[in-house]
C-alpha cells in the first residue's frame, strides 16, 4: 500500500533541502578559499606556480563532477582514510568549485585594463598594493555576475551527491516518490524548492549587474 | 649644473621589443626646473622613452639615472624612482572605483604612509591647484575628460614628485577641453616644476618649453630651444614633421 503524499513528506524533503544548502555552502566557502589560492597562482609572475594552477584547472574542469565525487568517495575509503563520506563529498565539491572560480577570477583580474596597473605603478604602489587596492576591487565587479551564475549551477549540482548516499533534496524526493508513487507531485515540489533557493540569487545577480553597469 | 640638479641622465640607452629597437643609444640630460617637450612622428619612440624613465618599460642597455637613482632591474631602484616621478597618461588611467579625492590619497597613504587626514589635506591642496576642489567626492566617470585629466595631474602631484612625465595628455580630449589641461600644465611649468612632456601642442612648447626634443626612429635627432627648433629645424625629418603638424 502506498502512502499519501503528506505534509510530513514535505518536511522530510525540507531536511533534504537543508543538506543541499549545507553542501552548497561548504562548496562555496571551500571553493572560494581554494579558488583564491588558484587565482593568485595563476596571475603570479612565477611560471611554475602558474602552470600548476593551470594544469589543475584543466584537469578538474575536464572531469565530470560525478567522476570527481566517485574518486573522492571511493578513493578515500580505498586508501584507508576513515573520513566521513560527507567530508569526502564536501572536499570534492570544493575542489570542483575551485577550478571554476579560479578561472573566472583570473579572467576578471586580467580583464582589468592594463592602464590601471600602470597608473598604480607610476604612483609607486607596490605590486601587492596595486593588486589589493586597484586591481582586485575592479575585478570583483567584473567577476560578480559569472560567480553568482556559477553558484546557482553549483547548488543544483549538489543533487549529484545523492548517488554516494547523501540524503539531500533529490535523494529525499526519490525516497518520498518511491513511498507515495506520486513522482510528478514530489519532483515538482523538489523543483519548487530548488527554484526558491536559486531564483533570489539569480535576481540578486541581475540587479547587481544592472547596478554595476550603471 | 651640480650633480644634485640632475633629474634625468641617460647615456646610450637602448630599448628593444622582441628584436625591434625602439630606442637607439639615447643620450639625454634634464635638470631641475626644466620643461622639455618631446615630439616626433608616430612610432618614433616618444612613449617608450618616457616610460623607460619610470621603468614602466625597462631599457636593456646603457645607463639611466633618474632622480639620482640608477635604474636597474632591481626592485628597489624601480620603486625608488617611481616614488619620485609622477606620470600623466593619454587615457588618464584614473581608478574608476574611487572618488576623485581617494584617487589622490591612495599613493600618499600606501607609499608614503601618510595618515588619512594628512593625505586628504594634501589631496585637497592639489585639487585646488588644478582648479577642481569642488569635484573631490565625485567619481571619475562623472567628470568631463578635461576634468579627469586634471585629476590625474593632481593625483601625480600629490606624491610631490621631482619630475612630472606627460604622455600626450591632451590627445584623448575633445578640442574644447584641451585648453584647460594645457593651462594647468603651463601654470605648473611657470611654478618651476620639472616636466617632460610628449605632446604635439606646439603652442605649449612655445610658451613654456626650455627645450624641444625631436625623435625619429628611436633616435633623438634634434634638441634645442623652441624658437630655434620652430624657426629653423636642422633636419628634413623635423621640417616635414613641422609642416604636417602646423598645417
Ligand atoms: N609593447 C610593445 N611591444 C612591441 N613593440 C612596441 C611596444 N611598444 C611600442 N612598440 C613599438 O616601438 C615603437 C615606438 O613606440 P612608441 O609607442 O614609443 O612610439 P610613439 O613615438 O610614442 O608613437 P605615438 O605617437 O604613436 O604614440 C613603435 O614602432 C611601436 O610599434
Ligand atoms: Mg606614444
Amino acid at each position: 500500500m502506498f502512502q499519501q503524499f503528506s505534509f510530513n513528506h514535505v518536511l522530510f524533503m525540507l531536511t533534504g533541502l537543508g543538506w543541499t544548502i549545507g553542501l552548497a555552502a561548504i562548496a562555496l566557502v571551500g571553493g572560494s578559499i581554494a579558488g583564491s589560492v588558484l587565482t593568485l597562482m595563476r596571475v603570479s609572475s612565477n611560471p611554475v606556480l602558474s602552470r600548476i594552477a593551470q594544469f589543475y584547472i584543466f584537469v578538474v574542469q575536464g572531469t565530470p563532477l560525478l567522476v570527481t565525487l566517485f574518486i573522492a568517495y571511493f578513493g578515500t575509503t580505498y586508501l584507508g582514510f576513515s573520513i566521513a563520506p560527507l567530508t569526502a563529498i564536501a572536499v570534492a565539491f570544493s575542489f570542483y568549485a575551485a577550478a571554476f572560480l579560479g578561472d573566472i577570477w583570473r579572467g576578471a583580474i586580467q580583464s582589468v585594463p592594463v592602464g590601471q596597473r600602470e597608473g598604480a605603478h607610476a604612483l609607486g604602489l607596490s605590486r601587492a598594493h596595486a593588486m589589493r587596492y586597484i586591481i582586485v576591487p575592479q575585478a570583483i565587479r567584473i567577476a560578480t555576475p559569472p560567480t553568482v551564475g556559477f553558484f546557482v549551477q553549483l547548488i543544483k549540482n549538489t543533487s549529484l551527491a545523492s548517488v554516494v548516499g547523501i540524503v539531500e533534496l533529490t535523494r529525499t524526493s526519490q525516497i518520498v516518490s518511491n513511498a507515495t508513487f506520486k513522482p510528478l507531485e514530489v519532483y515538482l515540489t523538489a523543483a519548487l524548492f530548488y527554484f526558491l533557493v536559486c531564483f533570489p540569487i539569480t535576481l540578486f545577480s541581475r540587479s547587481l549587474e544592472r547596478r554595476l553597469s550603471a | 649644473m651640480s650633480a644634485s640638479d640632475s633629474v634625468v641622465s641617460a647615456r646610450k640607452v637602448s630599448k628593444f621589443f622582441a628584436g625591434f629597437q625602439a630606442l637607439r643609444d639615447i643620450d639625454l640630460d634634464v635638470v631641475k626646473g626644466e620643461t622639455i617637450v618631446v615630439c616626433g612622428p608616430s612610432g618614433s619612440g616618444k612613449s617608450t622613452l618616457i616610460r623607460c624613465l619610470n621603468a614602466l618599460e625597462q631599457h636593456q642597455s646603457g645607463e639611466l639615472v633618474v632622480c639620482g637613482i640608477e635604474l636597474t632591474a632591481a626592485r628597489q631602484s624601480i620603486d625608488a624612482v617611481r616614488r619620485r616621478t609622477g606620470m600623466v597618461f593619454q587615457n588618464f588611467n584614473l581608478f574608476p572605483h574611487m572618488t576623485v579625492i581617494e584617487n589622490c590619497m591612495i599613493a600618499p597613504m600606501k607609499v608614503k604612509g601618510m595618515s588619512r587626514d594628512e593625505a586628504r589635506a594634501t589631496a585637497e591642496r592639489f585639487l585646488k591647484r588644478v582648479h577642481i576642489p569642488e569635484q573631490a567626492d565625485k567619481y571619475p566617470a562623472q567628470l568631463s575628460g578635461g576634468q579627469q585629466q586634471r585629476v590625474a595631474i593632481a593625483r601625480a602631484l600629490s606624491m610631490n614628485p621631482d619630475v612630472m612625465l606627460f604622455d600626450e595628455p591632451t590627445s584623448a580630449l575633445d578640442p574644447e577641453m584641451v585648453r584647460e589641461v594645457l593651462d594647468t600644465m603651463v601654470e605648473l611649468a611657470r611654478e618651476g616644476a620639472t616636466m617632460i612632456c610628449v605632446t604635439h601642442e606646439m603652442n605649449f612648447a612655445r610658451q613654456v618649453a626650455d627645450r624641444v626634443i625631436f625623435m625619429d626612429k628611436g633616435n633623438i635627432i634634434e634638441s634645442g630651444a623652441p624658437e630655434t627648433f620652430f624657426a629653423k629645424p636642422e633636419t628634413d625629418r623635423a621640417r616635414e614633421f613641422l609642416a604636417q603638424i602646423l598645417h
